[in-house]
């Protein structure tokens, strides 16, 4: 075996004020042509140890180490300016967000030239050549044209790839990617994905930071599971993600909404018993019927964009009608229309067969109370001056509930049913951990007693874990309740797995539309297939390239 | 039915709020500001009982004396004694500063909300409305207005919040329309709360937070606008004591008599200074348990 690119021995990083470490003695090597993954939570120290091997830690961080080697040659104790030699030349470095990570006012031809100016790579005409060539391995389209664009100018993956230029513009032997397609939509997270795996293949090392197992089972041939500063487990990806030898792996994998999985619980909690008298199926009965809804905006340019055309759906009672599409395919519109929060310009929304979008809104408020929202972000969505409790008690009637006492003890009920403890009743949400706001938003949602919930991207800015049991809730709910969910995702795993019915939306219209098993096992729109295609499977298999 | 379907809660965690925390701590600034505001405050309820002289009595026998055990402040042109005339002049400058601003936001919320809430026509006639207005400087319009009715602590009052409504109503109206299109009251709208509650319970408050800070450094910069006016000779008259006016009164000996010029020049930037340094804390507060 060749000399490692990278070695770790006993790594440790802590900040200051704090005894803990946040890096607690993790040790591990990364080969030339090898990808080491390492998959966490959010917290569990992941980036930390990124930064640390590019000298990124900080100020406040104390780093220390048995073995901390680039290449052979130790790096310990390496002060700003020798780190400034290594960054872009021995270690290479992408990050999450292309669009905060470029400067927005330069071109984006220049952002990757500075890489090799302050390398003193070759002469200005030589570097232009280099920067041409680098987009061009990277597969950015007319790198001509693009070399010239500032950053909001390229699309979401171009961006991304366009960071990787620079980040390998000086053929560093070590990559680190730091969840580098986490903003990205699926099909062309793909790509990212394929790209990296040809770096790979010509002999890059790379360090692979990610809290998607997918991602990692597609790319890594070794990964190391994080936890609190520790890894817990580290081995070949075959063998940690098909048999995980640490609970907390197992209970990471299991999380995950993959296709073998449907209707399986995700979280390690058991179910509740239900009553089943109290479990309603009617599901003939039409709760909701959108036909032909069209709805325009007018950007800031003047131009007219169609965010929603022609788009007919019912959800049934009881029933989760799941819609699917990348960013900007007009999902959240559909919502706002569905909640009429938004007229539609065409078109119209019936609630159990009444009017609803075109009733007025003194019509419609005393039936508000049928459809609830939960929101991606619950913090946005509640009043930052309330406590839980009064964001509760809020959404409690005042026609079923009449009397504070009464209100109160039904807040106190709700919030008990999505599983929040006493004690976080008189905080405030900026207080509670994201799992526990969307519980809050759930509860919230749950006062009014309502028929359906929209919910807008409800699990997306979670770790897959508190994924895992806010899913595993919305189900349990819907059982007991007998509840109709309109559940829209980017997330084709997410979708697959809460949806009955799924629609697949693009560029604001529906491109097929079907039961959750159709459209899985057999996709008819070469969009929906590209789509499929990038779904977790149950067995990890390395498709793109690598050596393992 | 109370069913407890996830007992595999993550353990809560203590997120620390760091504005939070710098906010409890202790600070001498704001001690010193707050402890300096009180004094100022009693000066204008009851300055009698921190001087036994009056502000009006002259003694030319006495008159341009520096600072001495008799008289702390030292005495003006016609023998009267500073100290004095600064504690009682207290009254009238707090009135005008808190006045003045309080009117200014009465007015303010009034036009804001209408402009933020209204329909596109409202908004549209009052945003044209405020944008003339902040075109004029605000002093300008301060002494537009005494020219036309003549100087007075009242007019005074009315003169300096024309002056400064504008700017407070354009800042009104950005809050209402930004609270009013946040996820918060669109989670409302959906609850089937009506229009009125949510106004009531949402819009006006959260608007009202960041000017609650705003105000109260607002009160510092009416402080300074009517001394400017009494200075140019616009507010209260003479022979009353107020600190602009004094330092009018002043001008003419302040290569010979500084203490004519010092006292209540530090009268009003003290005040000022104080005002401003309580609202900054303030607004360390809001922001650390708001944001």
């Amino acid at each position: 075996m060749s000399t490692p690119v990278l070695r770790v021995e006993d790594l440790t990083v802590a900040f200051a004020p704090r005894r803990e470490p946040v890096v607690g003695g993790v040790s591990f090597d990364v080969a030339p042509g090898e990808c080491f993954a390492i998959v966490g939570e959010s917290g569990s120290g992941k980036s930390v140890t990124a930064r640390t091997l590019l000298g990124l830690a900080g100020d406040s961080a104390d780093v220390a180490a048995t073995t901390l080697e680039l290449q052979g040659k130790s790096v310990l104790g390496n002060r700003d300016r020798d780190w400034r030699r290594i960054r872009g030349r021995q270690v290479g470095f992408v990050l999450q967000d292309a669009l905060v990570s470029l400067d927005p006012l330069r071109t984006v031809g220049r952002e990757i030239s500075e890489t090799l100016r302050l390398h003193r790579f070759g002469s200005r005409v030589r570097r232009c050549e280099r920067v041409l060539e680098l987009l061009a391995t990277v597969g950015v389209p007319e790198p001509e044209l693009r070399a010239r664009q500032l950053p909001h100018e390229l699309s979401g993956g171009q961006r991304q790839r366009a960071l990787i230029a620079s980040a390998i513009a000086l053929d560093p032997p070590l990559l680190i990617a730091d969840e580098p397609t986490t903003a990205l939509d699926v099909t062309v997270q793909a790509q990212i994905l394929e790209l990296l795996a040809a770096m790979k293949d010509r002999g890059t090392g790379l360090i692979l930071i990610s809290h998607d197992l997918s991602v990692v089972s597609r790319l890594a041939d070794r990964v190391a599971v994080m936890r609190h500063g520790r890894f817990v487990e580290q081995g070949p990806v075959t063998d940690v993600l098909t048999a995980p030898s640490h609970p907390y792996t197992r209970t990471l994998l299991d999380a995950v909404p993959a296709t073998h999985r449907k209707g399986s619980r995700l979280s390690g909690v058991p179910a509740p018993p239900i009553d089943p008298v109290a479990v309603t199926h009617a599901r003939d009965e039409v709760l909701l019927e959108a036909d032909g809804l069209v709805k325009h905006f007018r950007g800031p340019d003047g131009v007219q964009r169609t965010a929603v055309a022609d788009v007919s759906f019912t959800i049934g009672v009881g029933e989760t009608l799941g819609i699917v599409g990348e960013s900007g395919s007009g999902k959240t519109t559909t919502a706002q229309l569905v909640l009429a929060l938004l007229a539609p310009d065409e078109g119209a929304v019936r609630l159990r067969g009444a009017p609803w979008s075109e009733a007025t809104e003194a019509q419609r408020r005393p039936r508000r109370r049928e459809i609830s929202v939960i929101y991606q972000d619950p913090l946005g969505s509640f009043d930052p001056r309330w406590t839980v409790r009064r964001i509760v008690e809020d959404a409690v009637p005042v026609e079923s509930y009449p009397g504070s006492a009464a209100r109160r003890q039904r807040a106190a009920t709700l919030l008990a049913d999505v599983g929040l403890a006493e004690e976080h009743l008189d905080r405030r949400p900026l207080l509670l951990s994201g799992g526990q706001r969307q519980r809050v938003a759930i509860a919230r949602a749950l006062a009014p007693e309502p028929a359906l919930i929209v919910c807008d991207e409800p699990v997306s800015a979670l770790d897959v874990t508190i994924q895992a049991q806010v899913l595993d809730l919305l189900g349990d709910l819907q059982r007991r309740l007998g509840l109709s969910y309109l559940f829209i995702s980017h997330d084709l795993g997410v979708i697959h797995h809460v949806a009955d019915r799924v629609l697949v939306m693009r560029d604001g219209g529906i491109v097929e539309s079907g039961t959750a098993a159709e459209i899985f096992t057999n996709p008819s729109d070469p969009y929906t297939r590209s789509l499929v295609a990038s779904l977790p499977t149950p067995a990890p298999q390395p498709v793109l390239g690598g050596q393992s | 039915m109370t069913v407890n379907v996830a007992q595999g809660l993550v353990a809560p965690t203590a997120y620390a709020a760091p504005n939070g925390e710098a906010g409890r701590r202790f600070r001498p600034a704001v001690w010193l500001a707050a402890l300096f505001l009180l004094l100022v405050l009693a000066w204008a309820v009851v300055p009698s009982a921190f001087t036994s002289e009056s502000p009006f009595d002259t003694d030319v026998e006495a008159a341009i004396q520096a600072p001495s055990l008799q008289h702390w402040f030292g005495t003006d042109a016609s023998g009267r004694d500073i100290y004095t005339r600064v504690v009682f002049g207290a009254r009238s400058s707090l009135l005008i500063g808190t006045g003045a601003t309080a009117l200014a936001l009465v007015a303010a919320i009034a036009f804001g909300f209408a402009a933020g809430l209204g329909g596109r026509l409202t908004d549209g006639a009052i945003s044209r409305f405020l944008e003339v207005v902040l075109a004029l400087p605000g002093l300008l319009l301060a002494l537009i207005f005494i020219a036309m009715l003549g100087p007075g602590v009242a007019t005074e009052i009315v003169a300096v919040a024309l002056g400064s409504a504008a700017g407070y109503a354009w800042m009104v109206r950005g809050q209402v329309i930004a609270v009013r299109n946040s996820a918060y009251v669109h989670a409302a709208t959906a609850l089937g709360h009506g229009r009125s509650r949510i106004i009531v319970r949402h819009v006006f408050p959260n608007a009202m937070r960041p000017l609650v800070v705003l105000a109260t450094m607002g009160v510092g910069q009416s402080i300074v606008w009517a001394s400017s006016l009494s200075f140019l000779g616009l507010g209260v008259a003479p022979p009353a004591p107020e600190w602009g006016a004094m330092l009018d009164a002043g001008r003419d000996f302040v290569s010979t008599a500084w203490w004519l010029e010092l006292f209540p020049g530090l009268a009003i930037v003290g005040c000022t200074l104080a005002v401003t340094v309580l609202g900054r804390h303030l607004q360390r507060r809001i922001e650390g348990r708001l944001t």
